[in-house]
């Protein structure tokens, strides 16, 4: 390496701009910050030599101050926020509105929002943020983060370290606060001295040159923010393995007990009551907002019980289930057990149980019940024989029915929320069925000419509760790095790195300062240690481009 | 309810303080030119006047916290309403820190338009749904508001910068631009305008469809009806035209209507303006600018996003995910409003790193200020009203 001494005496690592030591520009350095067309240093990184900016001549040099520059780091979010706003344009695939013709993104996107939808589709902006493309954005914003941080981190530390008091003359004309005085005696010398350390200033004095500094550790922020969002990013990758994330949705019928998805087969839930409720519309407060806006529920609730399953003795047999806990979850209040946490994510109310059906005469009309038998809904029997004879054939089963486009039955949802079964009726030692069509408020005789009727005498309704399982054991590195980022951006936006030099000239003295942001509280902080002195105020040179 | 009386007279009394004490900011203009920074009388008093009326709206905010069960911060008024009240928190908060009387001539009015905005949607308690039954409700939003309305001081120092510093001498693209800003706001004025017209007439039309059920009610004439339905009021104006199908959404009629008057209103009003004027409005307010500095400006817009950028990642990222977590089980679900919240993150982001660059300073800046706080207004008008996913208020 070529190292460069400078006339101070210092040596510094080749590709310095400013020495390390008392600040001078290093002739043939100068085009690296852009100093040679200004006045004014930059002193954006206080001259230091960076990789990036000093080798380019292997492929990782050229990576890496591809990398380490702002300019990329600051396209690469550009281009991650030009991204994400085209993912919000149309609803993504896991928004697709329950009234849509089809959850289908092939179908939905296309016959909403026709040709543009099919576009959006078709470039599969409908999961754009779990694209490869999106993903890579992101990858390369955290490899930017890395670099860019360790390119100015370490060769900041180091020149803010050995940094002497003693600058060089053209190091303080060239900073944007400066002025000259000709004649200063010594008691102002030490009346600032005195100031600038009531004003909580680090003050350095070598053989009159005067180095006073404060909140240098504002300077690591960045550093410390750019940390905490790496962790995240890393925990954003551990998260897309399923040791360390579970997500799992059920749904539980009330009175059901059945095995959790997600737990192996460990654990056991039971609804004992799914609860909703809404806002009194007779409360003084809401009244009005009722009235105009309709019904708003206050309550969404399911009471469970958990239970562990003991492995049984017997290989094969039912396990044996042991409850470990009751809760009743509600929304921003879910269940916690072992290491999972269940969450009320929805609810389908009034759900048919089962239904009981009489048969009787088509001529009786006092409808007297021959013969009666129910179904279950969730688990419906193909045949059922009555104990007088009769027998009946469930030919079709539509849990949802409704009339599809051509007019034919057929069922919206695997759940039975309406209904409908075309049943085959073989009256006592008949081969041959009459066939009857029987759903809530339809009672259809295909024929017109069936001897026996089908009514239905009862049913039952119950709720179901739509719970979500997450097991999620990335969370704390999340919290790590929000906390480490909020820290490292409070630390670098609400601190100020600020240095003041005074260098004897003759009778006089030259005064200098320089801070990485807030100029007006620096100046301040100059007009109060010079006051009742002689020393000039600091005039601002900033030419603003 | 007592409660509520107090609650909207003290919001009502608010929003004539900020008033006077712009006026007062006003009267600075001429004693500022020689003798700047110093404090003059007519600043103490409009400063003095702001915290009156800041103090004011808290009573509101507090009397209707009581009133309602739970912090009133939930359905799009309240949270405007809230909004424009941590404007004006960010402008006292920056007054203090560079005394410059002439921001509050600029911030307190934009934060006014944006108070009387929100009191154009409906104005009663609405009992809270279960997902917001939470004390992270507050915690979240409000220090979400409160990025903001420090983030809004950036923006109005940026308002000010573009308007002192750009050449208004001929026509040219930038300000145009600056004039296109001004003009925008001028449409939030005419939506506000004409909103107080006609709900003053107490306007109303009816739509049927054609189950002859309601379908949309109009409390402006309808000039875009609803896609399929029949005006049931008499005596009004038929709608000319009616809002196209790839309009999604609810009550997508009524808010292109909405949109629609606001063009209208707020057109006729900046004609009337720059007939008065003969000028650019740009030009026009230029010379009142003339006496500030514009380094000082540039520093005001860079310093309230470096205090605004930690308080909004806070807010509205991180104590967000917080309750997301608490509330869905996952904190993070790429809903539209958390995407523009990671939007004008990421901006905030850029902005803060081109900071760094030699060439980003000064009018730049200004831009990207400006363009920030278009950003978060877009989150918050645009997002909820039209692409409406799980923060959908209004």
């Amino acid at each position: 390496m070529n190292k460069i001494k400078c006339e101070c005496g210092h040596i510094n690592p080749e590709g310095t701009v400013l020495c390390e030591a008392c600040g001078k520009p290093i002739e043939g350095n100068q085009h690296i910050d852009g100093n040679e067309k200004h006045k004014l240093l930059n002193m954006r990184y206080d001259g230091t030599a960076r990789r990036s900016q000093t080798y380019n001549k292997s492929i990782i040099d050229r990576i890496w101050s591809f990398f380490s520059s702002v300019k990329v780091g600051v396209w690469l979010i550009v281009l991650a926020l030009v991204a994400s706003m085209i993912g919000t344009i149309l609803p993504q695939q896991i928004y697709i509105p329950e009234d849509a013709v089809s959850r289908d993104p092939a179908i939905f996107y296309e016959d909403r929002y026709g040709i543009f939808g099919l576009i959006y589709y078709q470039l599969g902006f409908h999961n754009l943020y779990s694209s490869w493309w999106y993903m890579i954005l992101i990858a390369l914003i955290g490899i930017s983060l890395v670099i860019c941080s360790l390119d100015r981190f370490v060769p900041l530390y180091k020149a803010l370290k050995r940094q002497n008091a003693k600058r060089h003359e053209t190091f303080l004309n060239r900073q944007r606060l400066y002025s000259e005085t000709e004649e200063v005696s010594a008691q102002d010398i030490e009346t600032v001295q005195k100031n600038l350390k009531k004003a909580r200033y680090n003050v350095r004095n070598d053989n009159g040159h005067i180095l006073a500094e404060k909140g240098r550790f504002s300077r690591w922020g960045p550093y410390v923010n750019h940390i905490g969002l790496i962790i995240i990013l890393l925990a954003a990758i551990l998260r897309l393995t399923p040791i360390m994330y579970t997500d799992e949705y059920i749904w539980v019928r009330e009175g059901e007990r059945t095995v959790i998805p997600g737990t192996e087969g460990d654990y056991y839930i039971e609804n004992k009551d799914f609860i909703m409720e809404t806002h009194n519309e007779n409360d003084e407060r809401f009244q009005q907002a009722i009235q105009e806006e309709g019904v708003v529920p206050s309550n969404f609730q399911t009471d469970i019980v958990i239970y562990k399953a003991k492995d049984a003795e017997v290989p094969g047999a039912a396990p044996e289930l042991q409850p470990i806990l009751e809760d009743s979850i509600q929304m921003n209040k879910p269940a916690k057990f072992d290491k999972y946490t269940l969450y009320q994510s929805g609810y389908q109310v009034n759900e048919f149980h089962n239904m009981s059906f009489y048969i009787h005469e088509t001529d009786d009309e006092d409808e007297t019940a021959l013969g009666s038998f129910t179904i279950d809904l969730t688990d419906p029997e193909s045949e059922y024989e009555l104990d007088n004879g009769f027998r009946i054939v469930i030919d079709q089963y539509y849990p949802d029915y409704y009339l599809d486009d051509n007019g034919t039955p057929a069922s919206e949802t695997d759940y039975p929320r309406n209904p409908a079964f075309v049943m085959m009726v073989y009256p006592p030692d008949s081969d041959s069925a009459e066939i009857s069509f029987l759903g809530i408020g339809r009672n259809i005789d295909a024929t017109g000419e069936n001897q026996y009727k089908l009514g239905i005498e009862d049913f039952e309704m119950r709720d179901v509760s739509g719970l979500t399982l997450r097991v999620d054991y990335t969370l704390t590195y999340f919290v790590i790095g929000a906390a480490i980022f909020m820290i490292g951006v409070i630390q670098g936006m609400y601190w100020q790195h600020r240095r003041i030099w005074i260098h004897p000239k003759g009778n006089g003295l030259l005064l200098a300062a320089h801070t990485n942001k807030n100029w007006f509280g620096i100046s301040k902080d100059i007009e109060k240690s010079i006051e009742n002195t002689s020393i000039k105020m600091v005039e601002d040179q900033q030419e603003l481009d | 309810m007592d409660l509520l009386n107090i609650s909207s007279t003290m919001l009502y009394s608010a929003f004539i303080l900020y008033l006077i004490a712009t006026l007062f900011f006003g009267a600075t203009i001429r004693q500022e030119k020689s003798e700047r920074r110093k404090k003059t009388k007519a600043g103490t008093i409009g400063i003095t006047l702001t915290i009156i009326g800041f103090i004011a709206q808290l009573v509101y905010l507090i009397t209707r916290w009581i009133a309602s069960g739970h912090a009133p911060v939930s359905n799009m008024f309240e949270f405007m309403t809230f909004l424009g009240m941590c404007m004006v928190l960010g402008f006292i908060i920056l007054y203090f820190y560079y005394k410059l009387t002439f921001l509050g001539l600029f911030a307190l009015p934009i934060s006014m338009i944006v108070i009387a905005y929100a009191s154009m949607f409906p104005t009663e308690i609405s009992p809270l749904v279960p997902s917001l039954q939470s004390h992270w409700l507050y915690i979240h939003v409000t220090t979400v508001a409160l990025g903001q309305g420090i983030l809004f001081v950036s923006f109005a120092a940026g308002i000010m910068y573009l308007i002192r510093q750009i050449d208004q001498t001929v026509r040219n693209k930038r300000n145009i631009w600056l004039e296109a800003i001004i003009y925008t706001m001028f449409l939030f004025v005419g939506f506000i305008v004409i909103t107080s017209v006609f709900n003053l007439m107490d306007y109303n039309a009816t739509f049927e469809g054609q189950q002859g059920n309601e379908i949309a009610e109009y409390h402006l004439p309808a000039i875009a009806g609803p896609m399929g339905g029949t005006l049931v009021t008499e005596d009004v104006m038929e709608p000319w035209f009616e809002t196209p199908s790839w309009m999604q959404g609810v009550d997508a009629g009524r808010k292109f209507n909405s949109v629609i008057w606001s063009f209208f209103a707020g057109s006729i009003l900046y004609g009337i303006v720059r007939l008065v004027t003969r000028k650019r409005i740009g030009a026009k307010l230029q010379p009142l600018l003339k006496s500030v500095k514009p380094d000082l400006l540039d520093e005001i817009m860079y310093r309230s996003v470096t205090i605004g950028f930690p308080i909004f990642t806070l807010g509205g990222l991180i104590f967000a995910s917080i309750w997301a977590q608490i509330a869905w089980g996952r904190f993070w679900g790429w809903d539209p409003k958390e995407v523009w919240a990671l939007v004008t993150w990421l901006f905030y982001a850029a902005f803060l790193h081109l900071r760094l660059s030699r060439g980003w300073h000064g009018e730049k800046s200004a831009w990207l200020a400006v363009a920030g706080f278009g950003i978060i207004m877009f989150n918050l008008i645009v997002v909820n009203l039209v692409l409406a996913g799980l923060h959908s208020y209004a």
